[in-house]
């Protein structure tokens, strides 16, 4: 997809907490319609390296753009790095909707609820639409029947399918995904990856961070592996996992793989 | 309703309970009220001063609950109804003094009442504080951030998110400093407050049955928890929602 759009830019991040240094200078280009998984043992960065993006962590230096748009930050005289308009990260952050490893539903709230939230307070889309546009993403992820349920009673991958409607809701440019799975009991995995399949197969822009090796082959466009904040691997699934260029990727998948 | 009340408590308590003592519960529950209304606003202040960035915040924060939760109600009472008084006055006559009389008071009496709400509205402040700094901190990080994540600004994560989860976590221990609080509007009969306390000792010393009124006084305040509990129980559960119960 040579001429789609570029979703996002990510230029030369880095990211220290103290003095230890969690991404050394990572870079990466993502069109529309890409499906970006994000490999690493842990203590990689690549949950550090997404969760960068939407700016729950700062970067220490290094650009991020969305949609073409740079978001602007700057350093205070002891070189933290600040945020500089936080307006602006409200409306970039609304452009792009996170599904967590923990799901992180709001526990007050029913499915329903959860799920017109950020669409009515955020995007101030009117009540009567969000409600009508949940109950359609909420059919989408099969959780149209536990709409009332508070996210207490529902199991790990009924809150993860919920967690991914709520993020579909807002109708984001990009979904952002922080091991979704890693949380779930095995059974249960599948039916969160089946959701995120069907997601990809309708051309969303997706960056995943994931342990799932086969959902990292068959549905990603391009794959990326991270080791202590570097970029080892990084290209098309077919290329990364038939030749990959770096021993630790060769390691890392001798380990990975059952 | 008066003529009603007064022969259906018509010699009770050798007719002392209505109005005499029941007027004084009256007063007892609007200080209760009042002094909860101050405390809920302090408690919260204190408890994001306390969770805020700014060291400032945090040492007076700090300083306020240590303070007050070390030295008994009653003593603070003395301090704040005599001490209130002349700080008060004092800070008037200065003003008069450095405004050239444009600004600044004579003399203020502080009423028993408005000294009562206030001792104990800052008393409960401290608890309220302690209790609301726990119920915030129990909420969970990931849901906050997700808040943060889905372009909430901090205000909406706050009032739409931390707080209500927050209420849920806070609301046993809320439900004791209220209790609590309403057994501490006791102390004002010592400043002269006619609370139910004070007519109870009044109309059971010229009666000379004091064991009698100070019982019917203990009774009345169990009134007072009882109806609490039932609202208490009924809060609990409208926040509850949601929450898994073994």
């Amino acid at each position: 997809m040579a001429n789609s759009e570029t979703a996002l830019l990510v230029e030369d991040l880095h990211k220290s907490f103290g003095s230890l240094q969690v991404l050394k200078g990572i870079s990466l280009t993502a069109h529309d319609h890409d499906v970006v998984s994000i490999l690493g043992s842990s203590g990689s960065g690549k949950s550090t390296f997404l969760r960068c993006i939407n700016l729950l962590e700062t970067p220490t230096s290094g650009k991020v753009s969305v949609q073409g748009e740079l978001i602007r930050m700057s350093q205070r005289s002891d070189g933290t790095p600040v945020l500089e308009d936080r307006k602006q990260v409200e409306r970039i952050r609304s452009k792009l909707a996170m599904v967590f490893q923990q799901f992180n539903l709001w526990s007050h709230m029913t499915v329903l609820e959860n799920v017109i939230e950020a669409p009515v307070h955020v995007l101030k889309v009117p009540k009567a639409e969000a409600i009508e546009r949940a109950e359609k993403v909420l059919q989408r992820v099969g959780m149209f029947e536990r709409k009332d349920y508070y996210p207490a009673h529902l199991s790990g991958g009924q809150q993860q399918r919920a967690a991914i409607a709520r993020a579909l809701a807002m109708e984001p440019e990009m979904m952002l995904f922080d091991e979704p799975t890693s949380a779930l009991d095995p059974e249960l995995v599948g039916e969160v990856l089946k959701v995120m399949r069907s997601l990809a197969d309708e051309g969303r822009t997706m960056l995943v961070v994931t342990h799932e090796m086969g959902f990292a082959r068959e549905v990603s466009s391009r794959v990326m592996f991270l080791h202590e904040g570097c970029v080892e691997e990084d290209g098309p699934p077919e290329q990364v996992f038939e030749q990959p260029k770096s021993e630790r990727f060769r390691q890392f998948q001798a380990g990975t793989l059952k | 309703m008066h003529e009603f009340l007064t022969s259906l408590f018509s010699g009770v308590l050798d007719g002392y309970l209505y109005p005499f003592i029941l007027e004084g519960m009256l007063l007892t529950i609007e200080l209760a009220l009042l002094s909860l209304v101050l405390a809920l606003a302090l408690g919260m202040l204190t408890a994001v001063a306390k969770l805020s960035q700014s060291f400032a915040a945090r040492t007076v924060a700090g300083i306020y609950t240590t303070v007050i939760r070390g030295v008994p109600d009653l003593v603070l009472m003395f301090i704040i109804f005599f001490g209130g008084q002349l700080l008060v006055n004092n800070f008037g006559a200065w003003l008069l003094e450095v405004s050239d009389e444009a600004m600044g008071w004579e003399y203020i009496e502080i009423s028993e009442f408005v000294a009562g709400v206030f001792t104990i509205g800052v008393v409960f402040g401290a608890y309220m504080g302690e209790t609301f700094r726990g119920g915030i901190l129990a909420v969970s990080r990931g849901e906050i951030e997700a808040g943060h994540a889905y372009g909430m600004t901090r205000a909406q994560v706050f009032f739409r998110i931390t707080f209500p989860a927050a209420v849920r976590h806070a609301l046993p221990g809320f439900g004791n400093n209220w209790l609590v609080l309403a057994k501490a509007t006791a102390l004002v009969s010592i400043i002269g407050l006619e609370d139910m306390v004070f007519r109870a000792a009044q109309a059971g010393g010229t009666v000379r049955k004091p064991f009698t009124f100070y019982l019917a006084v203990a009774l009345l305040y169990l009134v007072i928890t009882a109806v609490s509990d039932v609202g208490l129980r009924w809060l609990n559960k409208r926040y509850s929602v949601g929450v898994r119960s073994a």
